[in-house]
């Protein structure tokens, strides 16, 4: 009786954190925003029953990839963002993108109007239930993804691997950029243009 | 009374008592550490106020509320006040789905004219009707992995080159121990083939603790230990507010019952910590139960509370004799040492498990 309200409350919690992502021009505040949507979305799917995905996307998304966010803005110290007024192209191409979308949405939701509505629970909530659909209904697409996602993984270790040139000479003992003037840094100014 | 009544006024009481409970517990886990690091010292500790320095815990929150709250011109305020509370927010809630006991049954009795009961609750906060949650582990994990904000955005928000080396110490460290931390309770789950914490206490009975599942449980309780002290931020481990390079870490800006915010933050991460290491390796609540219906009711408590003090002990003994690893060292440990092994000990216990069914 009280999943309804629940539920209808943090999807407002989860919209209005959503906006606040956008509007906010701190990238501290925008990240924390996107916590909220986060988790505001792990409470919908624990109020729809699917208790196993809500912890999953707590740990992974809100507590995993967001630090790693979080993280990495307070490593680069960025600053406060300059909004640009906006483009021409995303106005004629965001408004009628939007309004196809919302016609599609709509115009599904309306079509399946008279199917009855899931029942809380009725979805594959517990962690067996899920195993059983990864792990032997969709077995292949669980798999394909997992190969996807090593791309992603072996990219990055590209990327941030070491030309073989340098590796040669850290080895021999020389400094990995070759002799330059030291570069100015200030480092006592730490977040100053905050 | 209707059921749902009774399930709302048992709720609350319970909350109270267990949030009563565990913060008493913090503020006497850190008196056990003065009386214990002095005495490691050959010294004798808080012995002024009270018996034995008891009270010292009262003398110190007193002070701490009537202290000047600084706040300093410099900070970003709006995340420098929440970080505390995001702190000491996460570290309490995960106390909610600890189990402590089998649970409490009271047959029905008078109170004047009114009849109370037959009252029937589990040792344990947050429950549903069957008093269990079938996914406790992970709502603990989960809220252990968002209790890093606390500590990184108050690094950040105080806008001083020590908090923020602190909170990037912290929030790094703690994303790379929570893998191993994570990785090293699979083979638990796996043997008790439940994420509940109930479940997994009563897969130990018969003094089959997970502590002498030889070999997996072994390595993968001292893989346990080892990523806990990391992820509260305790020496070996305490890099984050190593206090010979960064004055206080994370916390430097910080004063009054903000400070003591991030205090009991920390001291309560530790009894969450040592709770879940006395449910998954050391069987919880179960131990030799005997005597009238009341005690026989009693004595699990005592027990689980008897290993989580001793887990604490360990915890201050561990800081008070270890000195502190090096930076490098201690990110070298965690991704080449302890996540290895923690992989390790995961497929070679499914491939056992498997192989046993």
């Amino acid at each position: 009786m009280l999943h309804l309200p629940l539920f209808l409350i943090f999807g407002l919690i989860c919209v209005a954190g959503a906006i606040n992502l956008l509007v906010q021009k701190h990238p501290i505040n925008s990240a924390l925003s996107l916590v909220v949507v986060m988790a505001s979305l792990a409470v919908e799917y624990l109020l729809l029953g699917a208790e196993f995905v809500a912890a999953v996307q707590v740990i992974v998304y809100a507590g995993a990839v967001m630090v790693l966010f979080v993280f990495t803005i307070m490593l680069l110290n960025a600053g406060e963002e300059e909004h640009t007024k906006g483009s021409r192209v995303a106005l004629l191409l965001g408004v009628p993108g939007i309004a196809i979308g919302g016609v599609l949405v709509s115009w599904t939701v309306l079509r399946h109007s008279n199917t009855a509505p899931v029942p809380i629970g009725a979805l594959p909530g517990p962690p067996k239930d899920v195993a059983l659909l990864l792990f032997h209904d969709f077995l292949l697409p669980f798999e394909i993804t997992s190969v996807l996602i090593l791309i992603a993984i072996m990219g990055a270790v590209v990327l941030a691997s070491r030309p073989e040139a340098i590796v040669r000479r850290l080895r021999r003992g020389e400094p990995a950029q070759k002799a330059q003037k030291p570069e100015k840094r200030e480092l006592a100014v730490v977040g100053k243009e905050r | 009374m209707s059921a749902t009544t009774t399930f709302v006024i048992l709720s609350i009481i319970k909350s109270v008592a267990v949030i009563f409970v565990l913060l008493t517990a913090v503020a006497y886990s850190v008196w056990l550490e003065r009386k214990v690091s002095a005495r490691i010292q050959n010294r004798w500790g808080p012995t002024r106020v009270g018996p034995f320095g008891l009270l010292q815990p009262l003398a110190d929150g007193i002070k701490f509320i009537f202290k000047e709250d600084l706040m300093l011109p410099h900070v970003y305020k709006p995340l420098y006040i929440a970080a505390p509370i995001i702190a000491v927010l996460f570290s309490i809630t995960s106390i909610a789905v600890i189990p402590f006991g089998n649970s409490l049954d009271i047959p029905a009795f008078h109170i004047g004219s009114w009849t109370v009961g037959p009252i029937s609750t589990p040792f344990q906060v947050a429950a549903d009707s069957a008093g269990d949650i079938n996914i406790g582990l992970l709502i603990i994990l989960g809220i252990t992995s968002m209790g890093v904000y606390g500590v990184a955005l108050a690094g950040w928000a105080s806008n001083s080159k020590y908090s923020l080396l602190g909170g990037l110490r912290a929030s790094a460290q703690m994303v790379s121990y929570e893998i191993a931390l994570g990785i090293s309770l699979i083979p638990i789950m796996i043997k008790s083939e439940s994420f509940s914490l109930r479940a997994i206490v009563d897969a130990q009975r018969h003094l089959q603790w997970n502590i002498v599942y030889v070999p997996f449980g072994t390595i993968a309780f001292f893989v346990y230990l080892i990523s806990a002290y990391a992820e509260t931020n305790r020496t070996p481990f305490d890099l984050p507010e190593a206090e010979s390079e960064l004055v206080a870490g994370y916390h430097t800006e910080y004063s009054a019952m903000k400070f003591a915010m991030f205090f009991m933050a920390e001291y309560a991460n530790m009894v969450t910590v040592a709770c879940l290491a006395t449910l998954l390796f050391f069987g919880g609540w179960l131990g030799p139960v005997f005597g009238p219906s009341w005690l026989q009711i009693l004595l699990p408590v005592f027990w689980f509370c008897l290993k989580v003090f001793f887990f604490m002990f360990l915890y201050v003994w561990v800081r008070w004799t270890l000195p502190r690893f090096r930076y490098d060292q201690l990110m070298a440990f965690g991704w080449k040492v302890l996540l290895p092994m923690a992989i390790a000990n995961l497929v070679v216990t499914a491939l056992y498990e498997a192989l046993k069914a």
